[in-house]
């Protein structure tokens, strides 16, 4: 590169960042340019939202240096990233929907009058200014409550000129937009690019990030791959470096023997999350859903497994219809789910290890009503002995264990209820690599033992090296059916963002 | 960096007192936990310094009158508690009571006979507390606001009922049968032993079976026991309907330990059945808490007041106690695991620096 007279207004220089035993960012280099639009792409979990909160000042990095102006900075605090000039777009921003626009743009430093009330007349002067440099309409006496995510996202931007900032960050803004409505915010996006201002577009959509972005920075697990401008790359040579990586030998699944047909998912339909799911699986067979965040992968489990309702369609388990909505008989019916979310769905981290453990199965651990303390104690240490589960004590809180570990006393609870359909929702988010080589064997042999099951995962590797059969979710539909041998990394990837370079064609 | 402990449960010497901590259990252990231990010994202390300085404290006579003084409240104490524990609250409980008690008056009146209207005022309540039910769950309200709608919309209903009429007409038979002894024991009347009954069947429900488990683990994190296949609606419902009935049941028996039923009974006595609950180390924000330490909060309310009263201390004052006991009940707690959190750790992580600074 030629050198630059101009210093970047925001850099990043070898940034690492670790939480507890997973290493999110590996030594990450960035450097965002004024008047650039800068694009950032990798697959889920490749370190870009950790990224984005260092930038705006929520995590600081345990190796590397920030640079404002060519100068090393600290961000303690989300304030110091603003006074920088530095401004993130949340993929759904958090306004105060009863106050109005104006008041949420100058929130926490209101104009003030010299009787030291809120200047409002000065407050909707400014914002009118903000609106009319961003070429938008917007009454900035209205309350937020009831915009559309798009105008909610404007009413950030505003913020941030107001602000002054030279440095704006859109973490995947076009996630929950329109068509109509992404094209406004790239209209104003460029505007402000032409100001100078420095930005950085975080989006899945490559059509989007070829159609707006000056530059394209990839990452692959933490670690910086490639930055070039959009002039000189693809679609495939992105997609290409985004999972380029040898699929290794971590995820061990065995040919199991595929027996009858367990569970059969024809036309699930929940209104405005997921439509005309079909799929059915075999014992033996490991299914997984691929697909990106919010595709609406977790919904149609969950959706299965009853604790969320659906509109349309039906379950069966073993040939026999399964009512909807009704978690107690999908768990009846041989249905277990580890959910995606541990902390919130997964465990009650409040309470022990062996009531967590055995609360899936308190009635047969009781003797006329009553529970029997020897039985749970007994079946908790069993269970705890087969996972090989690190604890101190069977009464101690939940919370103390680390994730891995957490993540194996949910996969014991739902175990011990000796599921025939076993749902596993992103089984080794956040978890050592120890602990996820043996969550792998553990679903492998579970397979081979006769189970069917369907792993939801955000991990292509992980994917590809688990699953029999992959099915891809792309916006609430299943875009394809992959088997073992079809599916690769870029098939999938493809399917995922709803591109079809080559087959088909809509 | 806590080292990570295996199945052999050997502990490394320097996290001594944690562990104590934690691993202090065993079932007496269990049963004195942190939580309902300050209650307890404030029970005892205030029995002990009652019957030592108080005349006439330690009598029969007394002793009877103090159980008859706290049985409504401690009927209601108990579904109270199992509300409390799921994150919900019930404060419809006195004014149930009161309607129950009018429509009692009412029936009475009418010249139905006492069992039938004894029946259709249980019934009622489970109404009552059903309707509480549905619009928490069905409706998705919060119960702290529907139940104080229900509070004043019942109360409304018993004045509609009774007016500022008194029914005072009870068979003296029926009003000396409440207040009876049990076995003729002295000091001991028969519905100090039922709630005692009541309260073991409350104890065993709660921490015994896969039910109480659920309602503990509801209060945690509704979330993970709906995903754990527990029916948060349906339990949630069943508890507020058995709260009216237990709150009616109590109504009955307010009306005719007392002989009268008037629109204004038991005015405020939801307040006073809160802070028992709270005062027994229920934690208000779900989760937690002992039918034990409810049973002992109740009685050291009553014990309080009681003692109080033979001192010949007015009305008024006993209000302020019992709201200042409510108070460092719900404060002693807080302070005690803030101390036990600055204690701990700092010899944990790091020796004492130079700089003598405490955190």
């Amino acid at each position: 590169m030629d050198p630059e007279p101009v210093l970047a207004p925001l850099a990043l220089v070898d940034v690492a960042k670790s939480f507890g035993s997973v290493r999110a960012l590996r030594g990450l280099s960035l450097e965002l340019h004024a008047g650039e639009i800068h694009a950032l792409v990798g697959e889920n979990g490749a370190g870009k939202s950790t990224l984005v909160k260092m930038i705006a000042g929520i995590h600081r990095p345990d190796e590397g240096q920030l640079l404002v102006d060519g100068r090393p900075t600290e961000f303690t605090a989300p304030v110091d990233a603003q006074r920088a000039g530095v401004a993130v777009i949340h993929q759904e921003p958090t306004l105060f929907p009863d106050l109005s626009v104006a008041e949420n743009i100058f929130v926490g430093r209101h104009p003030r009058t010299r009787m030291w009330t809120i200047d409002r007349a000065r407050m909707r002067q400014e914002t009118e200014e903000a609106f009319a440099r961003l070429g938008v309409q917007m009454d900035p006496d209205r309350p937020t409550r009831g915009l559309s995510i798009a105008d909610q996202q404007l009413v950030e931007i505003a913020k941030a000129l107001t602000r002054k900032a030279r440095v704006l960050v859109m973490d995947e803004p076009t996630a929950a937009l329109s068509g109509v409505e992404a094209d406004r915010l790239f209209e104003v996006a460029r505007t402000l690019r032409d100001s100078g201002t420095a930005l950085l577009f975080i989006s899945h959509r490559f059509d989007e990030v070829f159609a707006l972005c000056d530059r394209i920075t990839v990452v692959r697990d933490g670690a910086f791959v490639s930055c070039d401008l959009t002039a000189d790359l693809d679609v495939d040579t992105v997609v290409h470096r985004m999972v380029g990586r040898e699929v290794n030998t971590l995820y061990p699944k065995e040919d199991a023997e595929q027996g009858n047909t367990l569970l059969e998912v024809k036309g699930l339909t929940r209104e405005g999350v997921f439509a005309d799911v079909s799929f059915s699986v075999r014992a033996g067979e490991i299914v997984a859903l691929a697909g990106l965040v919010g595709a609406g992968r977790s919904e149609v489990v969950r959706a299965v497994f009853g604790v969320d309702h659906y509109d349309a369609g039906t379950v069966h388990v073993g040939g026999r219809a399964l009512p909807p909505g009704r978690s107690k008989a999908a768990m009846a019916a041989g249905i277990a789910l580890v959910p995606e979310d541990r902390r919130q769905q997964g465990l009650i981290m409040e309470s022990s290890v062996q009531r967590n453990a055995t609360s899936t199965r308190r009635r047969s651990l009781s003797r006329f009503g009553l529970l029997v303390p020897r039985a749970e104690r007994a079946a908790a240490n069993d269970w705890g002995e087969r996972l090989q589960l690190k604890f101190g004590d069977l009464a101690d809180q939940v919370s103390t264990l680390s994730g891995g570990n957490q993540q194996k006393v949910v996969l014991a609870k739902w175990l011990s209820t000796e599921p025939q359909v076993l749902f596993v929702d992103e089984p080794t988010r956040g978890i050592d690599v120890g602990t996820k080589a043996e969550v792998h064997r553990l679903l492998s042999a579970l397979a081979g033992e006769g189970l069917a099951i369907v792993m939801v995962s955000s991990e292509l590797p992980e994917v590809l090296g688990m699953a029999d059969r992959v099915l891809v979710m792309h916006e609430g539909r299943i875009t394809a059916e992959l088997d073992r041998d079809e599916a690769d990394e870029e098939t999938v990837m493809y399917a995922a963002t709803g591109q079809r370079p080559s087959e088909v064609t809509r | 960096m806590a080292p990570e402990r295996t199945l052999a449960r050997t502990a490394p010497a320097d996290q001594g007192r944690r562990r104590e901590e934690i691993t202090r259990k065993g079932r007496l252990g269990s049963l004195l936990s942190a939580r309902e231990t300050p209650v307890l010994g404030a029970l005892v202390v205030t029995l002990l310094f009652a019957t030592m300085f108080v005349d006439m404290f330690a009598t029969g006579r007394n002793i009877s009158f103090l159980f008859l003084s706290i049985a409504a409240i401690a009927l209601m104490a108990l579904p109270m508690t199992l509300v409390v524990i799921t994150g919900e609250i019930d404060l419809s409980v006195a004014s149930t009571l009161a309607l129950s008690s009018a429509t009692l008056g009412v029936l009475w009146e009418a010249g139905i006979p006492i069992e039938t209207a004894l029946l259709v005022c249980l019934v009622g309540g489970a109404v009552l507390g059903a309707f509480n039910g549905f619009l928490v769950t069905v409706m998705r309200l919060p119960s702290l606001a529907v139940t104080i709608g229900t509070m004043a919309l019942y109360r409304g209903l018993s004045y509609v009922l009774l007016g500022d009429r008194a029914v005072a007409s009870y068979p003296q038979s029926w009003v000396s049968g409440a207040r009876a002894p049990f076995l003729g024991v002295d000091g001991l009347p028969w519905i100090a032993v039922a709630i005692l009954g009541l309260s073991v069947v409350f104890a065993v429900l709660l921490h015994a079976t896969a039910i109480g488990r659920s309602l503990y683990d509801i209060g945690n994190n509704d979330e993970a026991a709906r995903f754990t296949g527990v029916s948060v609606t349906w339990t949630k419902f069943w508890l507020f309907t058995l709260s009216g009935t237990i709150a009616s049941g109590a109504g009955v028996f307010w009306t005719l330990q007392y002989g009268t039923s008037r629109a204004d009974t038991a005015f405020g006595l939801e307040l006073q059945v809160v802070a028992a609950v709270l005062l027994g180390g229920v934690s208000i924000f779900g989760g937690v808490g002992s039918v034990l330490g409810v049973m002992s909060g109740v009685l050291l309310l009553g014990t309080i007041r009681n003692a109080l009263q033979l001192f010949g201390i007015s009305s008024e004052v006993l209000q302020i106690v019992t709201g200042l006991v409510l108070i460092a009940s719900v404060v002693t707690p807080n302070l005690a695991t803030r101390l036990r959190a600055r204690r701990v750790p700092v010899p944990a992580t790091r020796p004492r620096s130079h700089n003598g600074e405490t955190p």
